[in-house]
């Protein structure tokens, strides 16, 4: 165990003497938390949109002031040709063609069926989809303005809606984004500075040295991972930190609960590192691999587009994703309060996969080659 | 067949990557407190015999001991016993002198006051105390190596393992490093040693010339010069070494 | 210029001796589209509901039957309690709760009018949202067929046009994101390794004192990468057309333009990252863990830049990705020629020459 201690100091000296490295580790997960979580929203706001409106009557202004009144739309441009309007389309300056027809109020007066049409640019396929929904909504509420104008018969049979959006009522998606963009982070660092550890000594030539000693394989590794698994833990606990202090998320769960997770995690995701480390020549392969998980970890660990969506074998190959179990407990911790028996399937699955990660490292490190 | 009053012996060893043949199954031993020179062209395959010597690389075939202990069962053993100082840079560059002489000898088991002694009598040894908490990196070369033969040896190991120990150093330095090497024996540590320094194998007590991955001729430098009749240990080198490499000159 | 072909083809086989690097290099991107392209999906189906439905009468069984047959939503579990349903949440599967209130049926005929409260986890906004809005819409379909009226109504029916994509498909999203991810950070820590290593190792002061010129070695350890690059584009163009069925529109020649500057764009920035980093270490840390995020979420790869707050709308105008993917989308997608793009293409230019210049700069100052 002694052995343990003079290794781990030794990373410690090592980690806290690179200077360069130092505000990489702790200084740029912090910013990234903080400017990239205003970022990461699927909210609709500011869609340019082009007018047509060739109706130029009091009807059609008053539609137009509904869409220009609402948060989500700007008017950029207004034309008479269809032309115009494409053409803003193509150069990205407005999302939107709103055209209305020469006789839409004369229609809508007298009560027949009037069009509009909404051309959207529908590269994002999200996106276009929220513009389409918010606009017909607009149109919508425009014609029931005048629905109750011709009708005042109040309806019999209805079915009244209540709406209730529980554990984040504002819907701010804030509070959503930031147990996920701290879990990537900590890993990232986590899984890169261990991926980087082992390899490194290889291509310097120190772990020969290390090899002729009688240190014990399980010490080597043990005295590895310790060293980041502190690093990462500080790291998690500084940015809850940060967040609550800025964006006062909630924590609604127990810190205990937290860390305890995340130590088993952080186990994890070094081990995998490690793992990396041990199989790799040079820096520079080890970090496309782990560039290759992470990435592949991230895009389909539910931090962006939720794994529901996904297909199911591809949310079946969640199981192996650490990433994905983390993030969730997070926000179940976090946002919904969760207890450790309601996510006692991913604690189980981080448990078993930290046991075998280790294992593989402890056994894939040789100190003997053949 | 371990006898004792031999701190190395192998037989046959043997070493192949593929079809190369790297080692191809030299016999040697060395005795104890012997101070033994394995010398060869760049390679010759001194490196990799070294290597399955001190555990790291498994042989293909053929026996040898360390230590009274087997190189393909024993390893860990073996490296309780043994001290390396590898031709490539073996200290860390971005931890100070007195931090790498703790974590070796951390990791080496010594206690903390052990470490504490040792430290303090190695840098007075090696006149260093000034440089104690400078980083390796800062240092000259001719003091890397001095520390790093220093730590190979600080816990008192019984065969030490030197691998090209003074490449690119100036003959003064060589001179205190072949100091510190002759101390070390005195105290009655086997010292195995690969160079290519030929003015250096005069040092040894017996040397070993690898040729193409044989061990090509074994004796006291006094022994193969007779046999050469040569007058230098660069002679009997020339002479063995030549007639293969001719055309690679 | 002898020495300088020979350089260069000295660090081509540094490269391809390395199978290993090779099989990630060339792989990596095969895999990555092939995953991300069929799993990858913004639209929500399946998701998983409970339904506590305190009067179990004909009508609440037959907005059940609506609900669960529109593809949208499958029954998790029934729960009785309304006390139930924070249990439920706490677990994670269940995104959303509808709860009946009693006497359901007699209410709605006698009275007019019942309650229905549909409870969604709201820790995903988005999903949330998106949720309640099928949700209703479909209760509101089953409630016009109760009453079968409002036909003398005025009505004003929107016509959408969706310009480019009109299935709203995700992958024509991800495709550009994802070419421009990989080019990015391919390229970038490519080279920043490959500088940086080569100072570690020592064995750039060999190549300082050879008589190439610090130009030249630069350049020298960048066409590989840049050749590199190009193969890959082109693999994930490949797969893009054939196995998802991306549209390309504009032209090839100008599309492989782009790529090459965005390319070059990325590979002056990993110079730049090799001259401030002393380190492999630091230059991977600063090319993967710095760069990966920034070109996820400010490039619109996801997340719509025009939705950001101001600030942020400002800051991601220095995320080079942003703007490839603005080309990459009007190539592909749009069919747009130069004449829109040339503002886009100008930018990337720009960044490349500032990045350049940085990097010399900073190389100076380091041989002094």
């Amino acid at each position: 165990m002694r052995t343990i201690r003079f290794l781990i100091q030794k990373e410690f000296i090592q980690i806290f003497r690179n200077k360069g490295m130092l505000p990489i580790i702790f200084g740029m997960p912090i910013i990234q938390l903080l400017i990239l979580t205003n970022a990461a929203t699927f909210d609709l706001r500011n869609v340019q949109f082009h007018l047509i409106d060739r109706d130029q009557t009091t009807t059609s202004r008053k539609l137009v002031e509904k869409f220009t009144s609402s948060e989500y739309f700007i008017p950029v441009a207004q034309s008479f040709s269809d032309e115009k309007g494409e053409e803003n389309l193509k150069s990205n300056r407005a999302r939107m063609v709103l055209n209305i027809p020469g006789n839409f109020e004369k229609e809508v007066l007298s009560n027949k069926v009037s069009h509009i049409q909404f051309i959207i640019n529908a590269e994002d396929g999200n996106a276009a989809g929220l513009t389409q929904t918010y606009a017909s909504n607009i149109v919508h509420a425009f014609a029931m303005e005048y629905q109750s104008v011709w009708s005042s018969v109040d309806n019999p049979k209805q079915i009244k809606i209540d709406y209730s959006f529980w554990y984040n009522p504002e819907l701010n998606y804030e509070t959503y984004m930031i147990p996920g963009i701290l879990v990537a982070l900590v890993s990232m660092i986590g899984l890169f500075l261990s991926g980087m550890n082992i390899v490194r000594e290889k291509e310097i030539g120190t772990i020969e040295q290390l090899n002729v000693t009688p240190i014990k394989k399980h010490e080597f590794i043990i005295g590895k991972l310790l060293p980041f698994w502190l690093l990462g833990l500080f790291i998690l606990g500084f940015g809850l930190f940060v967040a609550k202090l800025i964006f006062n998320i909630p924590i609604m769960g127990s810190l205990w609960l937290i860390f305890g997770t995340a130590a088993v995690y952080l186990i994890v995701v070094l081990g995998i590192g490690l793992f990396i480390s041990t199989v790799t020549d040079t820096q520079q392969q080890a970090m496309f691999i782990a560039w290759f998980f992470m990435v592949i970890f991230m895009l389909l660990g539910g931090l962006f587009t939720p794994i529901e969506s996904m297909p199911s074998w591809a949310q079946n190959l969640t199981v192996v994703n650490p990433i994905a179990h983390y993030i969730q407990m997070m926000r179940g911790i976090l946002i919904k309060g969760a207890v450790i028996g309601d996510i006692s399937f991913q604690v189980i699955v981080l448990s078993l996969y930290s046991i075998i990660m280790l294992t593989l490292s402890v056994l894939r490190y040789r100190k003997v080659n053949d | 067949m371990n006898e004792p009053g031999y701190a190395i012996r192998a037989e046959q060893l043997t070493k192949r990557f593929g079809d190369f043949i790297a080692v191809n199954e030299i016999t040697f031993d060395v005795k104890q407190g012997e101070i033994y020179g394995f010398l060869g062209a760049n390679g010759a395959g001194k490196t990799t015999a070294i290597r399955m010597l001190i555990g790291l690389l498994s042989p293909s075939s053929g026996i040898a001991t360390v230590a009274g202990f087997d190189v393909y069962k024993e390893t860990e053993n073996i490296k309780r016993n043994i001290g390396y100082m590898s031709q490539r840079f073996s200290l860390y560059e971005d931890l100070t002198v007195k931090e790498n002489i703790r974590f070796y000898g951390g990791v080496y088991g010594l206690s903390s006051s052990e470490i504490r002694d040792k430290t303090d009598f190695l840098l007075k040894k090696l006149e260093l105390e000034h440089a104690r908490n400078m980083l390796i990196s800062s240092l000259p070369l001719g003091w890397k190596q001095k520390l790093a033969f220093s730590i190979a040896v600080i816990h008192d190991p019984k065969i030490v393992f030197l691998d090209e120990p003074t490449g690119g150093v100036d003959p003064i330095t060589r001179r205190q490093f072949w100091n510190l090497i002759y101390e070390a024996s005195s105290k009655g540590v086997t010292v195995f040693v690969t160079t290519h320094y030929m003015d250096e194998s005069e040092y040894c007590d017996r040397v070993s010339i690898m040729v193409d991955g044989r061990i090509a001729a074994l004796d006291t430098p006094r022994g193969l010069k007779r046999i050469f009749h040569a007058s230098s240990m660069d002679e009997v080198f020339l002479k063995l070494a030549r007639p293969e490499k001719v055309g690679d000159i | 210029m002898k020495s300088f072909r020979g350089f260069i083809i000295k660090e081509f086989y540094h490269i391809f001796r390395d199978k290993r690097t090779m099989l990630i290099l060339f792989g990596m991107p095969v895999i990555q589209l092939v995953l991300f392209g069929f799993a990858i999906r913004n639209e929500i189906t399946d998701a998983k509901i409970s339904i506590v439905d305190h009067s179990n009468d004909y009508i609440t069984l037959e907005i059940k039957q609506k609900l669960l047959s529109s593809g949208y939503f499958l029954l998790q579990d029934d729960i009785d309690k309304d006390s139930d349903i924070e249990a439920v949440f706490r677990k994670g599967v269940v995104k959303e709760v509808i709860v009946f209130e009693q006497e359901f049926a007699q209410r709605l005929l006698r009275d007019g009018s019942a309650h229905i409260q549909i409870i969604a986890d709201a820790s995903d906004p988005n999903t949330a949202n998106m949720l309640i809005g099928y949700t209703s819409s479909i209760i509101q379909d089953y409630q016009k067929s109760l009453k079968n009226q409002s036909s003398f109504l005025p009505q004003i029916l929107p016509e959408v046009k969706l310009l480019y994509n009109p299935e709203l498909k995700s992958v024509f999203m991800f495709v550009p994101g994802l070419i421009a991810l990989l080019l990015m950070l391919v390229s970038a820590l490519m080279t920043s390794i490959t500088i940086t290593r080569e100072k570690e190792l020592g064995t750039m002061e060999i190549l300082l004192v050879s008589p190439l010129k610090p130009f030249q070695i630069i350049v020298g350890k960048v066409i590989p990468y840049l050749f590199l690059s190009f193969v890959n584009t082109a693999t994930v163009l490949l797969l893009a057309r054939l196995v998802f069925g991306v549209p390309f529109n504009g032209s090839y020649g100008l599309f492989f333009f782009e790529a090459l500057l965005f390319v070059i764009t990325a590979l002056s920035l990993g110079i730049m990252i090799s001259t401030i980093s002393k380190t492999q270490q630091t230059a991977m840390m600063i090319a993967l863990a710095g760069l990966m995020l920034p070109v996820i979420i400010l490039s619109g790869f996801i997340f719509p830049v025009s939705s950001m707050p101001w600030p942020l709308q400002v800051f991601s105008n220095i995320v080079p990705a942003k703007w490839f993917l603005i080309i990459v989308k009007g190539i592909m997608l749009k069919g747009i020629g130069i004449e829109y793009l040339w503002k886009e293409t100008m930018i990337l230019a720009g960044m490349s020459l500032i990045f350049v210049s940085v990097s010399i700069k900073k190389f100076k100052i380091r041989l002094q």
